[in-house]
């Protein structure tokens, strides 16, 4: 499905100089698979997600997406062949309402009552919601719910989902996750997911750890879930290289 | 009696497919082109000059007048003054707008001066939409002006749009309120091409617990100029918002001028401003749901102008 070889992301720093944030990175996301990506605040996820949706361009290596090298390919081009991503922070829009965004994002004149279907797998009374305007009057777990029910109307091969549990209350986790499970069974496609929650990591095939910009460790769960658990007290920091600011806790939306 | 331009363009300004239902005055190159009055809605022409005069009864309600203007010949240029008597506790939705198909070398030009004189604790809902098309070199000009003259407890909310076509407009908006009165303006602009645009705004709010909420949003693209003017004056215990909102796009030129002017201790008068243009994540955001950058640019501009 999705492959990247020595992926490289160099950015300008604040001193006028560069750094990079991605570094050599190759990993691959087979057909139906579900993979999760965890690491420290500020270790390159979304920097990642970004490359691969085309957000960013990588200034070294290769994107393969089915065989397809798509490593220079824009954005529009890597959503129309099947690549679809929920952001960590969800845009607001003034004036679009989440009837419109289900509508583009589904590509088709939806229904209100399909529309509804969505919004109601993430736990939104859909009535209510249909038609809000998707701006700063939502709080930022009812925008997370619209983020992720957007990807559900795509049914992409690929779903990458940045920190989807971010913002949403505990009360709806297992049915977030069982929404993963769902997706999983119906859309025949992988899923991609940045996450720092235990209980995501469990429902993964494979799990990738991203530190400083690189992968630490990658593998079935049950191999590297064990390592994860016992070393989350105590993170490696990362010196040279990389510089990396963290930002606040795990869970902030 | 209408010929397809003419029907295409009250589409257009005033939502008419048929003849409407109520009231109505239709003006189709400076001449009066059908009328029809009811029995609590009296529509007259003026004697002096141009124009006419609408008398709504005392306590009518859930009627409504539809007073379109039309210019399909080249080269009209005409002023005309409707005035709108509303009566006390009446409650009726006001449907007026202009548009203009110009496709021959001289200017097209309609200002309408539009006076409405609003009795104690009547509602009105007045919705006027402008338009403009026709490829000729002639240039379609509106430049309307609406008076609000609202007595106690009166209620006015105003829904002014002008979205195409219109190569240079003036708006002229003065309201005075009394006690308890309330105005709700929301204006949408687009301008493209050469195009310029004024919008002023004068609103006095001289009663106590009189209000006004005044939101403008607008969208400045190509090489067209907008100028956006407000001045809001509380001379009273009352409340005052005004809002304007503008994307910025090519080379486009925004002002804003926003006045505030409080002569009483409990006035609370707020202006927002804000000019930008559209954020690069709410188009990057599009494109990652498959559109492409102009696709998205125009699903956001649609929405802002909603
Ligand atoms: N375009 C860019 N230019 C400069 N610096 C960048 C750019 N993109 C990301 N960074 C920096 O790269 C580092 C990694 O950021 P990234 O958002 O990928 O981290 P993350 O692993 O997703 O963190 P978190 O868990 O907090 O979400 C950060 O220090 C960030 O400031
Ligand atoms: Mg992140």
């Amino acid at each position: 499905m999705l492959e990247l070889k020595n992926v490289t992301f160099e950015a300008a720093d604040e001193n006028g100089g560069s750094k990079i944030i991605t570094r050599d990175l190759s990993m691959t996301v087979g057909d139906n698979k579900f993979v999760v990506i965890t690491g420290p605040n500020g270790s390159g996820k979304s920097t990642l997600a970004r490359l691969i949706m085309g957000i960013n361009q990588p200034t070294g290596g290769q994107i393969l997406f089915n065989g397809r090298d798509i490593t220079h390919a824009s954005i529009t081009e890597r959503a129309n062949l099947g690549i679809s991503f929920a952001f960590q922070q969800p845009v607001r829009f003034k004036g679009l309402k989440v009837i419109d965004l289900l509508r583009i994002a589904s590509k088709k004149e939806l229904t209100v009552s399909e529309a509804c279907t969505y919004l109601a797998s993430v736990g939104l009374c859909a009535k209510d919601y249909i038609n809000r305007e998707v701006n700063a009057s939502l709080s930022g777990g009812e925008l997370k719910r619209i983020e992720i029910a957007m990807i559900l109307a795509r049914g992409s091969l690929l779903s990458i989902f940045d920190e989807p549990e971010a913002g949403i209350d505990l009360w709806s986790f297992s049915n977030l996750i069982s929404v993963f499970e769902t997706m999983r069974e119906n859309i025949h496609g992988s899923i991609l997911i940045i996450s720092h929650q235990e209980r995501i990591l469990n429902i993964a095939d494979e799990i990738v750890v991203i530190d400083c910009g690189s992968i630490r460790e990658q593998g079935p769960k049950d191999e590297i879930l064990p390592h994860i658990l016992g070393t989350a007290a105590a993170r490696i920091m990362c010196d040279g290289g990389a510089k990396i600011s963290r930002k606040g806790g795990a869970a902030n939306a | 009696m209408l010929d397809s331009v003419s029907k295409h363009i009250l589409e257009e300004v005033a939502d008419i497919h048929e003849t409407p239902i109520g009231a109505y005055n239709f003006r189709v190159d400076g001449k009066s082109a059908g009328r029809q009055t009811t029995a609590n809605i009296d529509i007259t022409s003026k004697t002096d000059k141009p124009g006419i005069d609408v008398r709504i009864k005392p306590g009518t309600k859930h009627e409504s007048v539809h007073i379109p203007v039309v210019l399909a010949e080249s080269g009209i240029r005409e002023t005309v003054y409707n005035d709108f008597y509303v009566g006390e506790d009446a409650d009726v939705v006001i449907v007026a707008g202009c548009g203009i198909h110009n496709c021959g070398n001289q200017d097209s030009e309609h200002d309408g001066v539009h006076r409405f004189f609003l009795g104690k604790n009547s509602r009105i809902k007045y919705i006027e939409k402008h338009y403009g098309e026709g490829d000729g070199n002639g240039r379609r000009i509106l430049n309307p002006v609406t008076e609000m003259y609202m007595e106690e407890g009166a209620v006015a909310e105003l829904e002014m749009v002008q979205i195409k076509g219109v190569d240079s407009t003036k708006r002229t908006t003065v309201a005075k309120l009394d006690k308890d009165a309330r105005l709700v303006v929301r204006e949408r602009l687009m301008t493209h091409g050469s195009q310029y645009a004024l919008s002023e705004y004068t609103v006095e709010m001289n009663g106590e617990g009189s209000s006004v909420d005044l939101v403008s949003r607008s969208v400045a693209r190509e090489d067209s100029t907008q100028d956006y003017r407000s001045k809001v004056v509380g001379n009273a215990a009352c409340a005052g918002h005004t809002e304007c909102d503008a994307i910025i796009m090519d080379n486009a030129h925004v002002y804003a001028t926003p006045e505030l002017d409080a002569n009483c201790i409990d006035a609370q008068l707020i202006h927002e401003a804000a000019i930008g243009k559209i954020a690069g994540e709410q188009l990057t955001k599009l494109m990652t749901l498959g559109l492409t950058e102009s696709e998205a640019e125009e699903q956001i501009i649609n929405g802002f102008l909603k």
